[in-house]
């Protein structure tokens, strides 16, 4: 089966400064990746390329024929002086029915806002929002930078889980950026970790307890604690993690990572159910 | 019939501020939304050049202020998309222009030209030819606007949001740009260059005040913009005042009674 998106050798320069050097990466169908990378490292200059959105300095992009994309920026700057409602900017530029609208605000979990200005909406609300209208246009591939800026911890696991749900009923690939690897663990497939190359890649657990990734996140926050433990419980076993116990309660990880393409639910999460709206 | 109410100057006046008032608002509104004012200032003000080029080679008007305008819209429209914050270069252009421009009539004019026309506008001089020209311009701007309304309010919004979707936002910018060019074009004659970009800008800012729509506030717009053009030539006749800045003045007026409007509707 072919890719929907292959990248081979990608160079992207920003000015005199290369920000993407040599970057491989096949989105396959129905497939959830996950970019990490600190600031400044390129993830967002990766979607866009995939856009189409950046000239490239060298390497190739290829898509599948007539693929459908659906992408939410990591920021818009709206302009308070343009009076847009929630519907309106879902019909942008197709026209949508009231259904159809309707219907994707609910799936993004932002139901009833129709009316509401964009430019009066939370920045959690403009997210859902920016996903309601991607999810409008029946995308093969979500390309999601950073969806859960500006939301809480629960409300990022949340959405994550969204995410998968959403994967599951419409079979469509995910690439995403985010920068908390231990809450995206059980919802990706894959974990690139970028850093204007891509220093490592595999499977959640093979990517956290990569030197390179502790490398660039070191092993200080409270996420990467239960990383460290992992490190050292095993040597890079990754059939068997699901045996530590993760006593913070903070890492929805929880030993289900292992578990790719049946995703398990992690029990730190289901307590928070019913949380967000 | 036509051509004798053509014959009074008012009315003739009145039909060149009423297609001008048509061209402006739409785009202003686009200009207002994509933080453009010194885009539409540069532009404007280049027309200037324009005006000394044609005197120099003895070109018609319209066709060397079309030409400028085009050139230095392409310029800005160039450089701000290659660098973020470009408000201080943007701001040196439109006001070299506005400079240079006014050297270059210096240059070739002699007694011929009356520069406050075009700095001002000449609006009571306006022959029939020129309110062809002008209404022409004026439809194609709209005409242009309305085809691309849906994508250009995404290209708003967002390039890559544009991108997204399948839109080219560089098409999209280059026709805000041509439509600048042509509105410059035809409304030096009506409100001169220093007050162009302000007939832009004021009857969209206003109509934010009422507008609930993006339609809704280019409608609003254009009616707020021809009500400051009848009421302006009114003006510049009761008290004898020259009427681009009449024109204006009433436009600023209706700004702050929407606002106080937009205000007690909450
Ligand atoms: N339009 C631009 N012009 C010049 N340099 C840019 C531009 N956009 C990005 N860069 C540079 O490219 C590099 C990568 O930026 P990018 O936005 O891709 O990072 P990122 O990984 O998304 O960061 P963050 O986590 O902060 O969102 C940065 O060094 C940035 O300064
Ligand atoms: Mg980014």
């Amino acid at each position: 089966m072919s890719a929907l998106v292959a990248i081979e050798g990608l160079r992207v320069r920003h000015g005199a400064q290369t920000v993407l050097d040599d970057v491989d990466l096949r989105i396959a169908k129905g497939e959830i990746v996950t970019v990490l990378g600190p600031n400044g490292s390129g993830k967002t200059t990766l979607m866009r390329a995939i856009l189409g959105a950046v000239p490239l300095a060298g390497g190739r992009i290829t898509h599948a024929p007539r693929l459908r994309i659906g992408y939410v920026p990591q920021k818009l700057a709206l302009s308070p002086s343009l009076p847009l409602s929630v519907s309106r900017f879902l019909s942008l530029p197709t026209r949508r029915s009231v259904r159809a609208c309707r219907a994707a605000l609910a799936e993004a979990d932002v139901a009833g806002l129709e009316t509401r200005e964009i430019a009066s909406l939370s920045g959690g609300q403009l997210q859902r929002v920016l996903l309601a209208r991607a999810l409008l246009g029946d995308p093969q591939l979500l390309i999601l930078d950073e969806p859960t800026t500006g939301l809480d911890q629960p409300g990022a696991a949340e959405f994550y889980r969204r995410i998968e749900t959403l994967r599951a009923a419409r079979g469509c690939a995910v690439l995403m950026v985010s920068h908390d690897l231990h809450v995206v663990m059980s919802a990706s497939d894959r974990v690139i970790c970028l850093n204007g190359h891509i220093c490592c890649s595999g499977s959640p657990q093979a990517v956290a307890s990569a030197p390179e990734y502790r490398a660039l996140f070191g092993t200080g926050t409270g996420g990467a604690l239960a990383l460290y433990r992992h490190s050292h419980d095993h040597s890079h076993d990754h059939g068997c993690d699901h045996d530590h116990g993760h006593s913070d309660g903070a890492d929805p990880g929880g030993g289900a990572g292992h578990a790719h393409g049946a995703p398990a639910r992690p029990s730190a999460q289901e307590t928070r159910r019913g949380v967000v709206r | 019939m036509i051509a004798g109410l053509l014959d009074d100057f008012m009315i003739r006046a009145t039909l060149a501020g009423l297609g001008v008032a048509f061209a402006a608002a739409p785009l202003g509104c686009f200009v207002v939304w994509r933080r453009m004012a010194y885009f539409g200032d540069a532009t404007a003000h280049a027309a200037l050049l324009g005006v000394a080029l044609s005197l120099a080679l003895s070109l018609p008007v319209l066709a060397g202020v079309l030409a400028v305008a085009l050139g230095m819209a392409l310029t800005v429209s160039l450089l701000s998309g290659q660098h973020q914050g470009t408000d201080s270069l943007l701001g040196v252009l439109s006001h070299g222009a506005l400079a240079i421009g006014l050297v270059a009539v210096s240059f070739v004019s002699g007694v011929r030209v009356d520069l406050s026309a075009y700095l001002f506008g000449d609006i009571l001089s306006v022959r029939p030819a020129d309110i062809a020209v002008i209404w022409g311009g004026a439809i194609l701007v709209a005409g242009l606007i309305a085809w691309r309304w849906s994508v250009l309010l995404l290209a708003t919004l967002g390039e890559d949001l544009a991108r997204a979707g399948g839109v080219d936002p560089r098409r999209e910018q280059l026709v805000l740009t041509l439509t600048l060019a042509i509105t410059v074009a035809v409304a030096i004659k009506v409100v001169g260059a220093l007050l162009i970009g302000a007939m832009l800008i004021i009857p969209a800012a206003a109509a934010r005040f009422l507008a609930r729509s993006p339609e809704a506030m280019a409608v609003i717009a254009a009616l707020m913009a021809a009500v400051s053009v009848l009421a302006g030539l009114r003006g510049a006749m009761l008290f004898d005042t020259p009427a681009g800045p009449s024109i204006v003045t009433a436009a600023t007026l209706l700004f702050a009674l929407a606002g106080l409007a937009g205000r007690l509707r909450g």
